[in-house]
């Protein structure tokens, strides 16, 4: 049952099989024997998830169910759920209980979905491997030694481990796609405006956006349905027409042009992750697609321009942390300049301080041009070789990652060197494209544990549906997607 | 550009977080380095490119002028801050919130 897609899931307790509560409850005792290790949530109330299991199995009863009514999802910590804690995986939020809910929460409330807890994270989602988090970080399913990728870190673990059914994530520079690639599952971020930001804490506000963690593709497409739409309470939500994203799963792929970027394959990317990316896209070959090499010469640049463009969002967005209505206030302090300054240096981590340092300076007076409107004039560049690219083909494959996960501790005293991880997942984001990633196979290449592997996907604006459907059409022909870690042995040897 | 000691500081104190002798060290090293990556773009010829703030060519949508949040200032201030200084009571007075005296 904890490997069953959301669909088998649905129909099971639409056909009364198992009601909600059973099934919250077999995640529930999941997350006991598992996650004192893997540390993948950190806000659980039982209370609260059973009571909606409740109210799922009297809505299943009462004959008015949704897809995914009564299905336990895991809710990044990023987004506002009211009466839980919500901390961003920050010291400065780590008292703060949200008096509302995000749009992305009050849309699986409102669709009957259990919210089975609040997922650890990278603090203020800034970060590639989880270990910035003030609660401690995640271990990778697959390998306990080894980080689950990020920012979407608990999410990741979550979903690979089966502690719940599917999970909600967030990617501002690639911190759906490379975990995903990392733990082995499928991940989406959506075209930038597709799913509201309303009540999710912000990072970077014009590249931020939420999506889909799970199983597989037709997993995500059902957790999209619930997700994207129009808000007008995000001044971004762009307002469509409301999407079946279900509706092209099962078209062929004959014909589908695959653009391979020469610069993806190029310095950087391990042997591994390139050989199980081109067996997977030769499978793609012989489901009817045809490849063409294309060029995103500019990709290289897109990590100096986000270092430049998210951390001056960052600088400004997270001034609304002062220590005088919520969050963080220092215990000792002589002034308001004082209290200011103590609480923000208490409250905030290193990676977190940094960044806002970073902003703090390209935005300062005298730098401005040759920094913040540098880096938008380059994103300009960015997102014009996206353009070019879908002329000569439908969508872009590629990693989603340079490499399998790599060890706890090994990058994060060297912030460039985690800052490469995103170096094929940064550029989608600027363009504010939709990027996912899928499992394309494992690499044992590091002599130890075999390691997920993930084929990103990149799309042009609003395909989601069509991403999807290339996904599980792949989804039909390979088994990636099913496996699952084995965690017994590794809890017992930890 | 060379970052320096000072620039550090003077970045802290406009970012309004205190950092000690010690913590502005570290942070000029790591700076440095990230600011090394960030140099990058000078090499770049953009001479006539539009700057791109967004991806997505918006305009600020307009609504009717009515009153459409509740008040939830009771509800926002449960999550004040403890008044610091030895207090361990919320900062808050009458709805208000407290903080230090800023006019004598």
């Amino acid at each position: 049952m904890i490997n069953s897609s959301l669909k088998q899931l649905g129909d099971m307790l639409q056909a009364k099989k198992i009601s909600s509560v059973e099934l919250t409850q077999t995640f529930l005792s999941r997350i006991r024997e598992y996650n004192p290790n893997i540390n993948a949530y950190v806000a659980l109330d039982e209370a609260k998830t059973l009571a909606q299991a409740k109210a799922a199995d009297a809505r299943i009863a009462a004959g008015n169910a949704a897809p995914l009514t009564g299905i336990p999802i895991a809710q990044k910590d990023i987004f506002c759920a009211k009466g839980w804690h919500t901390t961003c995986g920050s010291k400065m939020l780590a008292n703060f209980v949200a008096p509302y809910d995000a749009h992305v929460i009050s849309q699986f409330d409102a669709a009957g979905a259990v919210n089975l807890g609040k997922t650890n994270m990278d603090e203020f989602a800034m970060g590639s491997s989880n270990e910035t988090s003030y609660f401690g970080g995640v271990k990778n399913p697959w390998d306990f030694d080894r980080v689950p990728g990020g920012s979407s870190g608990g999410s990741a673990a979550a979903v690979a481990a089966r502690l719940c059914a599917a999970a909600t994530g967030t990617d501002t520079g690639g911190s759906i796609r490379q975990p995903a690639s990392l733990c082995g599952f499928t991940g989406l971020k959506p075209t930038y405006g597709v799913v509201s930001r309303y009540g999710m804490i912000a990072f970077a506000s014009s590249l931020d956006q939420a999506g889909p963690m799970a199983k597989s593709a037709e997993d995500c497409a059902l957790m999209m349905n619930v997700m994207a739409g129009f808000d007008a309470r995000d001044s971004t939500s762009l307002n469509r027409e409301k999407e079946d994203y279900t509706r092209d799963l099962n078209k062929p792929l004959q014909g589908l042009r695959i653009g391979l970027p020469k610069e993806y394959f190029a310095a950087g990317l391990s042997a591994d992750v390139g050989k199980v990316v081109m067996d997977a896209v030769n499978e793609y070959k012989k489901l009817g697609a045809e490849i063409v090499e294309v060029s995103l010469p500019n990709n290289g640049l897109s990590i100096p321009v986000y270092y430049v463009l998210a951390p001056a969002e960052a600088s400004s967005n997270l001034s609304r942390y002062d220590g005088v209505r919520y969050g963080h206030r220092a215990a000792e302090y002589t002034d308001l300049m004082d209290m200011y300054c103590k609480s923000r240096a208490e409250g905030f981590g290193a990676e977190v301080k940094r960044r806002i340092l970073i902003g703090t300076y390209v935005l300062s007076a005298g730098y401005y041009d040759a920094y913040y409107l540098k880096a938008q004039k380059i994103r300009r560049l960015i997102a014009q070789d996206f353009v070019e690219a879908f002329k000569q083909c439908d969508v872009i494959m590629g990693p989603a990652a340079p490499s399998t996960a790599f060890k706890v501790g090994e990058k994060v005293n060297d912030p460039v060197a985690m800052y490469l991880e995103d170096l094929y997942t940064i550029a989608v984001n600027l363009a504010g494209l939709p990027g996912m990633s899928i499992p394309a196979g494992f690499s044992t290449s590091n002599g130890g544990k075999a390691l997920p592997v993930g084929l990103q996907m990149i799309g042009n604006y609003f395909d989601e549906a069509r991403m999807l459907n290339i996904a599980h059409q792949y989804q039909q022909v390979t088994d990636w997607h099913t496996r699952m870690p084995e965690l017994n042995t590794q809890k017992e040897a930890a | 550009m060379a970052l320096s000691i000072d620039d550090i500081k003077k970045i802290a104190h406009l970012a309004r977080i205190e950092v000690s002798e010690s913590e502005a060290q570290a942070t000029l090293s790591k700076l440095t380095g990230i600011m090394g990556l960030i140099e990058q773009m000078q090499a770049v010829d953009t001479t006539g490119i539009e700057p791109m703030s967004h991806s997505q060519d918006l305009t600020q949508r307009l609504r009717d002028d009515v009153v459409t949040k509740e008040n939830l200032r009771a509800e926002f201030q449960k999550n004040a801050p403890a008044l610091g200084n030895g207090s361990n009571e919320p900062a808050v007075a009458e709805g208000l919130y407290l903080v230090p005296k800023v006019i004598e």
